[in-house]
């Protein structure tokens, strides 16, 4: 269905490639003019995604703003993009933020600027293709994709230990890509074995489920490479290093938009396809998740780095949006969905704060501020209110997401939920904390008294974060309601557990060994 | 009307949005705006207290806030007979005070933006008070503790002061964590958090046990907020917030939250007769705890704190026997009198360059007489001495526990209350009786009355701390105030309830404040005996009392720092760094190593690579097939 008649999708997707080539014409001596051309470009891409908002038709769960094209029909691969009420916020929240993340760079990165912004450009068709592509082959592609321009962007415009970072970075999550591709290709000949169809359709491998003892392995490899993305625990420590090493905007669009890759990866292909497994696993994950919420709050009070410290915050908060995920009810994937754009926000805003600072003082070690509440007012109450945000306070969109997925555990899993609810008390510690280290007290460190507060540029682009801070925690409904249609179709397909296909004999003579090797009975 | 109850609680939004926003261009008018909309606060919401008091009840949705799927939380004020009280106290009070603010904060840098806080504290207190859901009432809960936070750290640049704030903030968040919890057991067995969708079902709906366990959940909550042993540690700190946010937020309104939640959900407390005994405990044992404490402390902002969280005990008795009226009427009187306190506090550090000791004080009476006069009015208010305040919501209470059988509680409430009248009258004989301690003190500090705009709002608390508790007298047959709170909160109704005389119990009441407050004559004023020599005589209880039972020292050492050691030393260092990062560098080490040995393959062509992966994924997709086909 495509109720535009219109490629908007495509439009949205390769709009920054357009960008890309007129930035690649113009003289590398011209900053000021590749900067605006890129910020443009980045603007008028979410200004052309405002429409799938507008014109979203909440009331079915069916892809929507459809295109899908032939590519090798002799294999089932299509130029397939559409979108439905999961991926629609984390396609309009990766618009969002990237003309934010690019104009804070305007005066962080003065070198090679043009190589940066053709590389900041083509990061967002990457991600955007993630989150679009309905073909799995074509959302591998762009999945692998995104990996360059962000390997390209910590590794040259990153700290002073960035190689090390951006190889971690780099081979760990390549690590986890190999084991999907693999569980890719066996996921399309197994699904030819039964329903006697190449597709590589993923709606059609949402609505037809292979038997469950044969989803093991391949669950296990999907959430592998998920799990390195999302980071959980215990698969999360490439993240310090890469978000320490990361120029602010390479941060944020880490933190806000790459990480939501991951959780993505587990709503489309984990819990529709391998529905059985998914619940096999639930007790594993919640635990695992659990793990992170409070393993990452207190790794994160202990940090001498703020961006280490928001860094392991994220683990924590992700660790909220995998607890309501795998709940498996229906609030609390809206609450996980909810969670990821609000850790997209608000922990975005927080590396750009981090980078204002940094920018002007040159470090990040919190020991080093302290009293900005009176140098810095306007600076220090804009850090507030994303403090507070993080830290889920009612009237903030963090506890809108917080609360629906506590109320979601709680519905399926009262114990987790219960101890869940503690987690706040330690996000509390950490960010207030650090908040206090850094905003009040006296300011000590001689260099402080030269910092200035926000200038007109940072003042445009942290504003409307703030718009959607009040936005969401107040009148949530905007966005909940363009989820319900979706989210409710995916909790039918996590109920498909027992499935039936034609088998054809030979497979299942075969199962049986499978059933042996995973050790799974029935 | 609709717009009326709206308006009660936008007057102070509005108040808090234009010196938020403008507060660099209003700056020495920000006070008058802040007490203009608190004014007109208080205005809206006469007319509606007055339907509320003739039998009215309003219940209004202005928008749905949270969809949950099914069903969905919607904004939405009620104003009842239970919030009606509350909502005079909070709008008339926090107008008095902010009042008293325009004198007292006057020339202090952070001028606009004390008073942008404190508006949005009223915001968040009304919509505590006012919101007809648990969720709504924990955004108001949440958003005191955060006005709270700011207001205690409001002289950010002391340490004491962030340290303090941030104490507060974190400590509520365990009484939070317990709130929540509550609201979960709430909405997944009433599926809404809406209390007409709650009251009317619970006995249909809850077992007793569950009603325990919410009783409990939401209890942890108000242990929390209104600082009940054991998380009471931050109210005393928190004293290093301005005088005024001490008397308003640490007095008078927010920490009295817990008690307004309890009473608020009495239909789940009447279930559960262990979540009420609970709740009766701790009331009597802080009550009891605090109450010592307070009688040997010399800083004058920290005697009164712990004459808060003495006070609260008793509410909390009053709630948790089943008096749910009495422990309302003494949240009330409380307001009036306490708040009174702590502006005579804030009125005396005023004049002494905010110093605080009651070592530097002594015979201010003379320097500070209207100050003196009310100071004396409160504190025979609190003593529980008739006909002030004090001694009919304390009575009520206490009479309430007895007839309920809790006898026990009634013998520690009583010898409470002789303490209260200790230390309120050391504290009022030796700051404002006596001789003046250090010579020439008062001559170099110019001590002087405060100024009107001052006295006048304390002079307004002084009157209704004498008449305030007269709404508790008998008249016709009951007593207005107990037939006015019972419509929303009825008082729990027990087989067996004992009678007991109510002059005699009176009598005995004001005869143990009398005796208190004689006492405190005996030592401070003619010296018989000596403070001194008590001291000496019971010098381990008074070591003991003198360092408050060692407790934050016991937090520090036993709790805060191994905590802090074991996430940094332990998870970060050790797991984080050298396990688990350790682990990931082992393995790409590993890797390497093997990599090296095929070294030979390397020829540089990226096309030979290519070949190279796709075979390798090809086998590994084939082998995986052979396992399965």
């Amino acid at each position: 269905m495509n109720q535009l008649h219109f490629p908007i999708l495509s439009t949205i997707v390769f709009l920054p490639v357009i960008g890309a080539l007129l930035v690649s014409l113009i003289d590398s001596k011209k900053e000021t003019a590749i900067r605006w051309v890129t910020f443009i470009v980045l603007l008028l891409d979410f200004l052309v995604s405002l429409p799938l908002f507008f014109y979203f038709n909440s009331s079915t769960y069916q892809m929507q703003f459809v295109e899908k094209v032939p590519w090798i029909s002799s294999l089932g691969m299509n130029y397939y993009l559409g979108i439905d009420g999961i991926s629609l916020f984390l396609v309009l929240l990766t618009t969002f933020l990237s003309p934010i993340a690019q104009l804070s760079t305007w005066s962080g990165i003065t070198q090679k600027t043009k190589e940066f912004n053709i590389v900041l450009l083509l990061l967002q068709t990457g991600m955007l293709g993630v989150f679009v592509s309905l073909d799995i082959f074509l959302f591998y592609i762009f999945w692998e994709f995104q990996l360059i321009p962000m390997y390209l962007m910590i590794g040259i415009w990153g700290g002073p230990n960035r190689v090390f970072a951006t190889m971690k970075f780099f081979l760990y999550t390549f690590f986890g890509s190999v084991f999907m591709l693999v569980a890719l290709m066996a996921l399309y000949f197994l699904h030819h074995a039964y329903y006697h169809e190449y597709t590589f359709n993923m709606v059609t491998l949402m609505s037809q489920p292979l038997p469950a003892n044969l989803q093991f392995w391949l669950f296990i490899a999907f959430a592998l490479a998920f799990a390195i993305k999302v980071p959980m625990w215990p698969f999360h420590t490439w993240l310090p290093w890469a978000h320490v090493e990361a120029p602010t905007a390479g941060s944020v669009i880490l933190a806000g938009i790459l990480l939501k890759m991951g959780t993505y990866g587990f709503l489309r292909f984990n819990l529709p396809m391998f529905a059985s497994m998914t619940h096999q696993f639930v007790d594993i994950i919640l635990i695992i998740s659990l793990i992170g919420i409070f393993y990452g709050a207190f790794v994160a009070m202990v940090q001498p780095d703020i961006k280490k410290l928001v860094a392991y915050s994220s683990v924590s908060h992700l660790g909220y949006s995998m607890l309501g995920m795998f709940a498996l009810t229906t609030i609390g994937i809206e609450g996980s969905i909810m969670q990821m754009i609000n850790h997209g926000i608000s922990t975005g805003a927080l590396f750009l704060i981090v980078g204002i600072v940094y920018e002007r003082m040159h470090t990040r070690n919190i020991s080093e501020y302290g009293g900005l509440a009176s140098l810095v007012p306007i600076f220090s109450v804009f850090f507030m209110i994303f403090t507070l945000s993080s830290i889920a306070v009612p009237g903030t969109n963090g506890f809108i997401g917080e609360f629906m997925v506590l109320f979601g555990t709680f519905e399926s899993h009262k114990v987790f939920a219960i101890i869940a609810a503690f987690g706040g008390l330690f996000a509390a510690v950490y960010m207030l904390t650090m908040f206090k280290r850094v905003v009040f007290l006296k300011p000590l460190n001689p260099k402080l008294l030269k910092l200035t507060d926000f200038n007109l540029r940072e003042w445009i682009y942290m504003v409307p974060l703030v718009v959607f801070v009040f936005w969401i925690g107040i009148y949530p409904n905007t966005f909940l309601s363009k989820m319900h249609a979706s989210v409710n179709h995916l909790i039918e397909q996590t109920k498909i557990t027992n499935v039936n296909p034609n088998l054809n004999g030979k497979v299942s003579f075969d199962n049986k060994v499978i059933i042996k090797k995973s050790g799974l009975k029935g | 009307m609709k717009t009326l109850v709206l308006l009660i609680i936008i007057w102070p939004l509005i108040g808090f949005l234009i010196n938020g926003l403008f507060g660099k261009w209003t700056k020495n008018y920000a006070g008058i705006i802040a007490a203009s909309a608190l004014g007109l606060s208080f205005l809206s919401a006469v007319y509606p207290i007055w339907q509320v008091i003739l039998g009215n009840i309003y219940d209004y949705v202005y928008f749905t806030w949270m969809p949950l799927g099914k069903f969905s939380v919607p904004f939405g004020l009620r104003i009842d007979s239970l919030s009606a009280v509350m909502l005079f106290v909070v709008t008339f009070v926090s107008w008095m005070i902010h009042i008293y603010s325009n004198g007292y904060m006057k020339g202090d840098p952070g001028y606009a933006r004390y008073f942008t806080y404190l508006n949005l504290f009223v915001f968040s207190m009304l919509l505590l008070i006012l919101g007809d859901s648990y969720l709504l009432m924990f955004v108001g809960w949440e958003g005191v503790g955060l006005c709270s936070y700011l207001l205690i750290g409001f002289w950010y640049d002391k340490k004491t002061a962030s340290d303090a704030g941030e104490k507060a903030f974190v400590v509520n968040r365990i009484g939070d964590a317990g709130f929540i919890i509550g609201v979960l057991f709430i909405l997944f067995n009433f599926h809404s958090v809406t209390y007409a969708d709650v009251f009317p079902f619970v006995h249909q709906v809850l077992t007793p046990e569950t009603a325990t366990i919410i009783g409990l959940a939401l209890f942890l909550g108000a242990m929390g907020k209104s600082a009940q042993f054991p998380l009471y540690i931050w109210l005393t700190d928190a004293m290093e917030g301005p005088t005024p946010v001490s008397s308003l937020i640490h007095a008078a309104t927010m920490v009295t939250a817990g008690v307004y939640m309890v009473a608020r959900s009495n239909a789940i407390y009447d279930m559960s007769p262990i979540a009420m005994e609970v709740v009766a405990s701790v009331g009597a044992f802080t009550a009891f705890y605090a109450a010592t404490m307070a009688l040997t402390h010399k800083d004058i902002k920290r005697i009164l704190a712990y004459s808060t969280l003495s006070q609260l005990g008793y509410m909390f008795i009053g709630v948790g026997v089943g008096v749910y009226w009495a422990g309302i009427f003494h949240l009330m009187t409380h307001a009036f009198f306490k708040g009174l306190l702590f502006l005579g506090a804030g009125a005396v550090m005023h004049s002494m360059r905010g110093l605080l000791s009651t070592d530097l004080m002594g015979g201010l009476k003379k320097k500070m007489p209207q100050t003196a006069i009310l100071m004396v009015i409160a504190s025979l208010a609190i003593a529980g001495i008739p006909p002030f305040a004090g001694f009919f919501s304390k009575d009520a209470i206490l009479a309430g526990a007895l007839e309920m059988g809790h006898p026990i509680i009634w013998i520690v409430g009583e010898v409470t209350a002789f303490m209260t009248a200790f230390y309120m009258f050391r504290f009022v004989f030796t700051v404002f009786y006596g001789e003046e301690k250090v010579p020439n003190l008062y001559h170099e500090l110019h001590v002087h009355e405060a100024p009107k705009v001052m006295t006048i709002p304390m002079w307004v608390l002084g009157v209704l701390s004498i008449i305030g508790g007269w709404v508790g007298l008998h008249v016709s047959g009951e007593i207005p105030i107990e037939a006015f709170i019972a419509r929303t909160a009825p008082t729990l109704e027990v087989a067996n309830e004992a009678h007991y005389s109510e002059a005699f119990l009176m009598g005995f009441s004001a005869c143990v404040g009398l005796l208190g407050i004689f006492t405190a004559w005996v030592i401070y004023i003619k010296k018989w005996i000596t403070a001194e020599s008590i001291a000496n005589t019971f010098k381990p209880i008074y070591t003991l009392l003198a360092n408050t039972y060692y407790v934050d020292e016991f937090v520090y050492f036993f709790i805060v720092k191994p905590f802090w050691w074991v996430s940094e030393f332990f998870l970060w260092k050790i797991v984080d760094v050298k396990i688990i990062d350790g682990g990931v560098d082992l393995f790409g080490w590993i890797s390497k190593r093997i990599g090296w040995l095929f070294r030979t393959l390397q020829t540089g062509f990226v096309s030979h690579y290519a070949y190279w992966i796709s075979i390798g994924v090809m086998l590994l997709t084939g082998w995986y097939l052979v396992r399965i086909i």
